[in-house]
């Protein structure tokens, strides 16, 4: 298992379908039209030396070692600026050639320190090849000129040096190593879309400069990596590769953070990771990273990771470490008293989002075929079950509609409640990149998000609505679009049930609908949603892509059925650039929804009712199962406080600070007798933990991820897991234990499970995973190299479903008691519960929780940015830090939830969606006012967490006072 | 699950299928309830509204002969 060296064809690919042939040195070579002479000599195998080109960003054409020579034409021009011409005939090494480079590398390493040896780059440094390359043996101008390698010359300071910035919590950026080639700059440019690096000064004065000559922490910088990756020497080095050294060996991977599901390098020495670096062949990320993905693993060794099973009598008893065993047989003992003594539905389990596809088939067949119910649950409940519900009655089925690669082609993208360069920011670096090639934008949300104006971006409108009222929006959306005739009727005639489609418009084009009509409870002037509305039916490829801000609602699944109406009757559905797009939370959120995580249906989205599906499975598994829908999270929650729910396994998922009104999910696991939490921490929900089962990460198991595209990617091990056993086998020696004859070796075996029984996974398995690198389901007889974009000639379900969509508003509503309305999202730097990111160093970013509050609503409470306030619902109440700012309304105050310490979770309330009891997370009535000190809660949660957190074998070794 | 929030929760299923086409309506509310409501939810219902519909949405009530009566809920408590 070798490093995995890429190819750097020096610059990007051109997409021309025509394609023209020349001479390189000469051999005959073919390339598509537009291609640099520097990338079309790649491809016949001749590396033009180079420093200032890397296939990741554009050509520049600035370090003038890539030159050539081309027969009948002057000089000697860059290969990277100069595109290929029919009949062309280039040398790439002549006399000529050969001089000016010697000479050109001769200037940069005189003002270059010769610390090779003890460079954290030695052995991966392109400078230190191209010397080699060009033959360089001597520099005649010396070390002792002008320049900014050293720190003092000549017994002075010297004031061209600057010291090593390290600023940064994962990288240093070292100016007395910088050749100026501008690769960062163009990376965060091109690539990242940020904008954070510029080149200051001019001629030898030039240098990398952070913002306005910042350090990286202080500028706008968001930490992706680009510019380390695009570094051809140390100026930009991972601090992990200065500590450890050069990896040995690479392991193709996939992130375990957000629903992107970007592929990585793992870059190993020995069972340690060196890096993380994106792999350019991976079909999601494109050789793209955010902070998370790239930096933020060191949780998978940190201090608190638990790495033995615990069992305890009560929560308020110290834990008691104890084997794998004696846990299993723990576990199976209680749960089967549960069920003799109240009933085989008096318990169930909850998968994880951010496990595997295989870990999850197993926690719900466990469920399913052992404890003989449909009592499992997922964190999708949470998250995106409305789009579950709603695409399926729409579309027929339960996705996203296209790959992410869609996004190249899009004219105008709806972004709806998502906030994508905070959530899912590979995937906003993609549609930055389009949206500066001119694609325009509309943003639909409560805040104005980076996306509403940042560098080089600026959405054509923004419709900052009041929480709550997405259902009227996008019903004044379709309105416009019915009224003013600038619906696509052939497709909807061709597609969609032309008398359903009447009876849509009829129920849209009522004048209450109106955008006019609307405008007072939405806060959206109508002029500026009829134009979005224009834009989007007229504008060329529509897309709609959208987030928590749509599903987590009292009418969530309402608003994603408006969603898919607003695609069908403009005709924006079964082509690359358009589509609905949910952009999903966590990593594996498409994948349990897939593999049958919600009580009422089983893998492949069909109901538990179907005789003919429960059959596939009885046959295979060799038991009855419950024709009856089982119990979600929140119903086991009311179950449980009603006493017929006593017993649960939950993998992965920390439902006490994720799940909302916190008083209650507490009340419902303190009410079980037997709650067992498989994890790599102990997490909030622990603490209400009967059993502790220590849980693995990503880097320690194989499997697959399912991302927001409905791609499948490979997972792979790269370290022995330190608790011992990978999550599957945790549940497989569990479900043993419990009487099941379940046998797995690999987690390929549940994979060849799991295309068995379910069509849409037909011909999914890890041979072909190992072919095509990932695979997009439905991957089947009929699409064996899977489906990037759906609904292509027709929908799922046959003809596409309008649904009608009335705007009801939630019970949720402000008062004098709680005049503001709190929205709830998350922060790039963090990651759900935060669990996994606050243990790294991605603290340096948010190390707690803020309340973001416009300033005159700040100001009427005499509250100053930094102040500690109090946050209060009808739920409850905590205290955290104020910051001021513009980019709420005034009314609306925004927090994240990813410290337990703030538990903004005990001020949402028990309101739901309609239709699968997802919470309403997006709207809370609430009042702010000034705070001297955490809340009564908080301090009594602290205290209580503190104890329940106690191991008996470690206070045993503290001395007696 | 306490009545109040079981009544909350029937009647919200109902809202939405009141701007529905009006032979979806009580089927549809009938529907969503048995494919997603487990049995212990269901018996709740009916162990309220054997009692009386009071404060139930005139749909959810119509659609009661419709919602499958489970036989049992498979737990005791």
């Amino acid at each position: 298992m070798p490093l995995i060296q890429e190819i750097d064809y020096g610059t990007p690919a051109s997409a021309s379908e025509k394609t023209v042939r020349l001479v390189i040195d000469g051999a005959s070579v073919e390339v598509p039209e537009g291609t640099s002479i520097m990338r079309a000599s790649m491809e016949a195998g001749i590396a033009i030396p180079k420093l200032c080109a890397t296939d990741m960003v554009d050509a520049f054409g600035s370090c003038r070692l890539c030159l050539v020579e081309i027969e009948g034409r002057n000089g000697t021009p860059s290969s990277c600026t100069t595109p290929v011409a029919e009949g062309m005939v280039v040398h790439t090494q002549t006399g000529r050639l050969k001089d000016i480079r010697r000479g050109v590398m001769e200037l940069y390493i005189s003002d270059h320190p010769l610390d090779c040896l003890t460079c954290a780059a030695n052995g991966d440094c392109e400078l230190q090849d191209m010397a080699g390359a060009v033959g360089l043996r001597e520099v005649r101008y010396g070390q002792d000129g002008d320049n900014h390698v050293k720190a003092r010359q000549n017994g002075e300071a010297n004031p061209r040096y600057l010291p090593k910035d390290e600023s940064n919590p994962y990288f240093t950026y070292d100016p007395s190593k910088c050749i100026v080639c501008s690769r960062c700059v163009r990376a965060c440019e091109e690539v990242q879309g940020t904008f954070a690096l510029t080149i200051e000064g001019r001629g030898f004065d030039s240098r990398v400069s952070p913002g306005m000559h910042e350090s990286f922490l202080a500028s706008e910088c968001v930490s992706c990596g680009a510019c380390v990756q695009a570094c051809p020497t140390a100026t930009l080095t991972e601090k992990s590769v200065i500590e450890i050294g050069q990896p040995e060996h690479s392991v193709v991977t996939t992130c375990a953070y957000c629903g992107v599901g970007c592929s990585f390098k793992a870059e190993m020495r020995g069972q340690e990771v060196v890096r993380m670096v994106p792999w350019k062949d991976g079909k999601a990320n494109r050789g793209h990273s955010c902070v998370k993905g790239r930096f933020a693993w060191g949780y998978a060794t940190h201090k608190d990771r638990i790495l033995n099973p615990m069992v305890r009598e009560k929560i308020t008893d110290p834990w008691r470490e104890v084997g794998w065993d004696e846990a299993f047989a723990h576990v199976a003992k209680e749960f089967r008293r549960l069920q003799f003594q109240y009933g085989k539905g008096a318990i169930g389990g909850i998968t994880s989002s951010r496990c595997t596809n295989e870990e999850t088939f197993l926690v719900q067949k466990l469920v399913r075929a052992g404890f003989g119910n449909n009592n499992v649950d997922t964190c999708a409940r949470v998250c995106h079950s409305p789009t579950g519900y709603g695409l399926g009655k729409a579309f027929g089925t339960s996705a996203g509609t296209q790959d992410f690669d869609s996004v190249e082609h899009t004219d105008v993208v709806i972004l709806i409640g998502a906030n994508p360069t905070d959530g899912h920011p590979v995937f906003a670096s993609r549609l930055k990149k389009r949206l500066r090639q001119g694609a325009k934008l509309i943003v639909i949300d409560p805040r104005r998000i980076d996306l509403v104006r940042s560098a080089h971006i600026e959405a054509s409108h923004h419709l900052p609505l009041k929480p709550g009222t997405n259902v009227a929006v996008l019903t004044a959306l379709a309105h416009v679009i019915v009224t003013e005739d600038l619906f696509d009727e052939a497709f909807i005639r061709e597609r969609c049930d032309w008398s359903e489609f009447e009876d849509w418009a009829s129920f849209v084009a009522d004048p209450a609908n109106s955008p006019e009509a609307t405008e007072a409870f939405t806060g959206v002037p109508a002029s500026e949603l009829r134009g979005a509305a224009r834009l989007y039916a007229r504008g060329g490829n529509g897309a709609i892509y959208y987030g928590l801000g749509v599903t987590e609602h009292s009418q969530g699944s309402t608003t994603v059925m408006a969603i898919a109406n607003l695609a069908m009757a403009t005709g924006n559905i079964g082509r690359p650039g358009v589509g609905v797009n949910p952009l999903r939370g966590q990593n594996n959120v498409q994948g349990a929804c897939d593999m049958g995580s919600f009580p009422h249906e089983l893998p492949g989205y069909r109901h538990i009712s179907g005789s003919d599906v429960r059959d596939v499975f009885e046959k295979l598994w060799g038991v009855e199962l419950n024709p009856e829908p089982g119990l979600r999270i929140p119903n086991m929650l009311d179950a449980a406080v009603d006493g017929s729910f006593r017993g649960i396994y939950i993998q992965g998922e920390d439902i006490l600070q994720s799940d909302p009104d916190t008083k209650h999910v507490k009340a419902g696991l303190e009410a079980m007798e037997c709650v067992v939490v498989h994890d790599l921490f102990l997490n909030e929900t622990a603490n209400c933990a009967h059993v502790f089962l220590p849980g693995s990460t990503f880097l320690e198991k194989d499997g697959t991820f399912t991302n927001a595209e409905r791609r499948i990617n490979r997972v792979r091990k790269v370290m022995t897991p330190k608790n011992g056993l990978s999550d599957w086998e945790v549940t497989l020696k569990l479900a043993q234990a419990m009487g099941l004859g379940w046998s797995y070796d690999h987690p390929s075996q549940i994979m060849d499970e799991i295309a068995l029984t379910t069509p849409s996974f037909a011909s999914v398995s890890y041979k072909l995973l190992e072919e095509k690198g990932s695979v997009q389901w439905p991957c089947n007889e009929a699409r064996p190299e899977g489906t990037p974009v759906m609904h292509l000639d027709g929908f799922v379900r046959g003809r596409g479903k309008f649904i009608r969509t009335e705007y009801v508003a939630t019970d949720e509503r402000t008062g004098p008691r709680f005049p503001l309305l709190l929205t709830t999202g998350r922060i790039l730097s963090q990651y759900n519960v935060g669990a996994q990111t606050r243990r790294t160093e991605n603290v340096a970013w948010h190390a707690e929780d803020l309340l973001e509050i416009h300033p005159h609503d700040a100001e009427q409470r005499g509250i100053r940015d930094g102040d500690l306030v109090k946050l209060a619902s009808r739920s409850g109440e905590t205290a955290l830090r104020a910051k001021i700012t513009e980019r709420v309304a005034p009314g609306v105050v925004y927090t994240t939830f990813h410290h337990p310490g703030t538990q903004a979770n005990v001020i949402t309330t028990d309101f739901t969606d309609w239709a699968t009891n997802c919470p309403e997370y997006k709207v809370t009535a609430v009042q702010v006012s000034p705070s001297n000190g955490p809340t009564v809660w908080q301090e009594e949660y602290e205290a209580q967490a503190a104890q329940s957190r106690r191991i008996a074998a470690e206070e045993a070794l503290e001395p007696a006072e | 699950m306490s009545p109040d929030k079981l009544i909350y929760q029937a009647n919200q299923i109902a809202t939405f299928f009141a701007s529905q086409p009006e032979d979806e309506q009580v089927e549809g509310v009938a529907d969503h309830i048995n494919k997603f409501w487990d049995p212990r939810m269901r018996a709740k219902l009916f162990e309220i509204t054997d009692q009386g519909t009071e404060g139930f949405k005139p749909m959810v009530v119509a659609a009661l002969d419709r919602i499958n009566r489970p036989v049992s809920t498979g737990v005791t408590s």
